[in-house]
């Protein structure tokens, strides 16, 4: 667990530290070897990695906004993911997707760049595993951000009322980009609105990696079990501005600097050496996760970019004969 | 009104000028949309506004484009103005029965005893590597449906006239305005959009297609960012083809008289659209020149994006987004027929 959370805040910051270049002086969100828009999830990684733990390459999980750290933790192969990123032929996706859109089936990993839409199709694996009488789940990450989104509390209403094997992990940062949780919902702990649909509610406060680790553990026991959804809401923390090249000026210092002390990584790595590990094997996992980052970086720069010619190809498994010349608008 | 007149504007702030003009002169109209307070707009469209008004009359909203789009369309039936701004035209899945089935349809289906003056503001294009589900124009899917008037400027002194009119207007009116015409400071805009904008109140008609540069050879009819494209298309062809650019300003209505003398004129037409190209703007502009005057047409062509969804990566959207290297191809193509 202490694995992926330290590998997913090493790779946010390289990420972080890959995207700026080219655009300075003057920031340009289309220029350098990053384009368009990033948004990084340091201060999150309690959530993907305690709930995650629990799952198998043929569960299924949609990500959230901020998807990199949950796709670490579901084994999503890296290197493809960083390629992805860099936007190159051998990316997950072809460079068509991008960080918002990462696609992995190998471990039944998917993102949608819309805020909330990664639950119904959570639910719908669910479905497929119910109706197959299998025991895998599916797991739906989201933002406190994206609760009030009707795609959401639709689908705890269809997951409850067909029993079906999900488990919604919202992450709770506090911030829907500018807009502070306090102004877009009155109530404090999102996991009550479990209580609506007859499903169990959780949360988790502090950035707990092991309190995630133990509720997600339940949760995911229930589904598996057939017993049906569960809430989870855990509390997270935003180290970084909602994108790259947010300057957050609606934000206080004292919330940035909140976020920077209360940290998932420092209190679990606490945890462990108050459970008696050693300093030599901290280290070791934290060198490990680093080199692992670094080979996927230096892998994905040297990939080539994609044919533009690729950007024809893919728009239907079963394309009609000659239908990529009509897309160019040719004969 | 001139177009010379008054100081050099971003069309952001163009924008926000009309929109401040409008709620000191009237108590019914406000704002509402995700990150438009405190952030002022992801895009700027609303940038300072919250210095001047309250909370109440710039309003930041849950993610929750189905009750705040059709919030917008309940306070518009009971009289007020609301403005509301869905961030990415992308994300107008998420509420389409709110914008297609109520706002766009309640005039007409009350038997026109009820009114929706509202507007709904969006951010459309692509050309910044930001995929398929944050770069779309869809301009043709809000044209096609009836019961929203629609307008595209390209420029701030379009952009500010516009937005008077479309907050002033009885009907519901999408507001689409191109990312890279904003004058964000991260996202460079081209030459063209910053222009000189009255301080007074103005409106700028809509149906009412703007020839943004003259011409005899032929005639590209474009809107929103391909306007500054195709202009710097017909200067560099400026010693070989006399290129005509109409820059449409509106979608509904359409003004199908200008394009039509245009043509008439240059007898060659080509159509630039970042929208897709099938079922969408770029041949409804070619049905209506030939509905109007099929004997005056020598050749035609469009420049569009393809029929395929938005990619990330650089070299594939560049493939796909219409450049001005596509748009000289296509005037040549016309020119030589």
């Amino acid at each position: 667990m202490l694995e992926n959370m330290v590998t997913a805040r090493h790779y946010e910051e390289r990420l972080q530290e890959e995207y700026l270049e080219g655009k300075q002086p003057a920031f340009d969100i289309s220029a350098g070897p990053i384009p368009g828009e990033l948004h990084l999830a340091a201060g999150h990684e309690a959530s993907g990695a305690g709930v995650c733990q629990h799952l198998r390459d043929d569960d299924t999980v949609t990500g959230p906004h901020r998807p990199h750290h949950v796709a670490i933790a579901k084994g999503v192969d890296l290197k493809r993911m960083t390629a992805e990123i860099f936007g190159r032929e051998t990316g997950l996706c072809k460079g068509k997707g991008g960080h918002m859109h990462l696609f992995d089936p190998d471990v039944n990993f998917s993102a949608s760049g819309i805020i909330a839409e990664g639950c119904p199709p959570a639910v719908g694996a669910a479905l497929a595993s119910k109706k197959r009488n299998e025991d895998s789940v599916a797991v739906a990450f989201l933002g406190e951000g994206a609760i009030d989104q009707g795609g959401f509390l639709e689908s705890l209403n269809l997951a409850s009322v067909h029993d079906l094997p999900v488990i919604f992990v919202v992450e709770d940062n506090d911030w829907a980009i500018s807009m502070p949780k306090g102004r877009v919902t009155d109530v404090e702990n999102g996991a009550q609105r479990a209580d609506g649909f007859d499903m169990p509610g959780h949360r988790v406060d502090h950035d707990d990696a092991t309190a995630v680790y133990e509720a997600a553990g339940e949760a995911v026991g229930r589904a598996r079990d057939g017993n049906g959804p569960t809430l989870l809401e855990v509390q997270v923390h935003r180290r970084m501005g909602h994108f790259m090249g947010d300057a957050e000026a609606y934000r206080p210092d004292t919330d940035t600097e909140r976020a920077q002390h209360l940290d998932s990584i420092d209190r679990l790595e606490a945890d462990l050496r108050a459970t008696g590990a050693d300093e030599g094997t901290i280290e070791e996992i934290r060198s490990r996760a680093k080199e692992r980052v670094e080979d996927a970086i230096e892998w994905a720069k040297e990939q080539p970019e994609p044919d533009p010619e690729e950007a024809y190809e893919d728009v239907f498994t079963n394309p009609p004969d000659g239908y990529a010349e009509t897309l160019r608008g040719g004969e | 009104m001139a177009a010379s007149d008054g100081k050099e504007l971003t069309m952001s702030r163009a924008m926000v000028d009309a929109i401040a003009h409008e709620m000191r002169e009237s108590d019914d109209v406000f704002v509402m949309g995700e990150d438009i307070a405190d952030y002022g707009g992801i895009f700027d469209s609303t940038q300072g506004l919250l210095d001047e008004f309250d909370r109440d009359r710039i309003m930041d909203v849950p993610i929750s484009e189905t009750a705040f789009l059709g919030a917008a369309v309940g306070a518009a039936q009971s009289g007020m103005r609301p403005i509301a701004e869905l961030m990415f035209v992308d994300f107008f899945g998420v509420a389409m029965d709110q914008i297609y089935n109520q706002m766009a349809k309640n005039t007409y289906m009350s038997g026109g005893s009820v009114s929706v003056p509202m507007v709904l503001m969006t951010a459309v294009g692509g050309t910044y590597n930001d995929a398929a589900q944050h770069s779309q124009t869809l301009y043709g899917t809000f044209a096609h449906l009836p019961g929203m008037k629609v307008v595209v400027p390209s420029t701030a002194y379009d952009a500010k006239g516009l937005m008077h009119a479309a907050i002033r207007d009885d009907d519901p009116v999408v507001f689409m305005f191109h990312k890279r015409l904003m004058g964000i400071g991260w996202m460079p805009a081209p030459e063209g959009p910053k222009t000189a904008v009255p301080d007074e109140d103005y409106t700028v008609e809509f149906g009412e297609a703007d020839v943004k540069r003259e011409g005899d050879d032929v005639t590209v009819v474009t809107l929103g960012l391909h306007v500054h494209r195709a202009i710097e298309a017909a200067e560099d062809l400026a010693d070989e083809v006399d290129v005509e650019v109409v820059d449409l300003r509106s979608l509904v209505p359409l003004d199908t008289e200008t394009i039509v003398e245009s043509v008439s004129k240059t007898g060659r037409l080509v159509v630039v659209d970042e929208d897709y190209r099938s079922f969408g703007v770029s041949g409804e502009i070619i049905a209506r020149a030939a509905e109007n005057g099929l004997s005056d047409l020598t050749a035609v062509e469009r420049v569009t994006m393809p029929d395929t969804p938005i990619p990330y990566a650089r070299p594939l959207e560049q493939e796909v987004n219409p450049g001005t290297d596509d748009i000289i191809e296509a005037v040549r193509s016309v020119n030589d027929e």
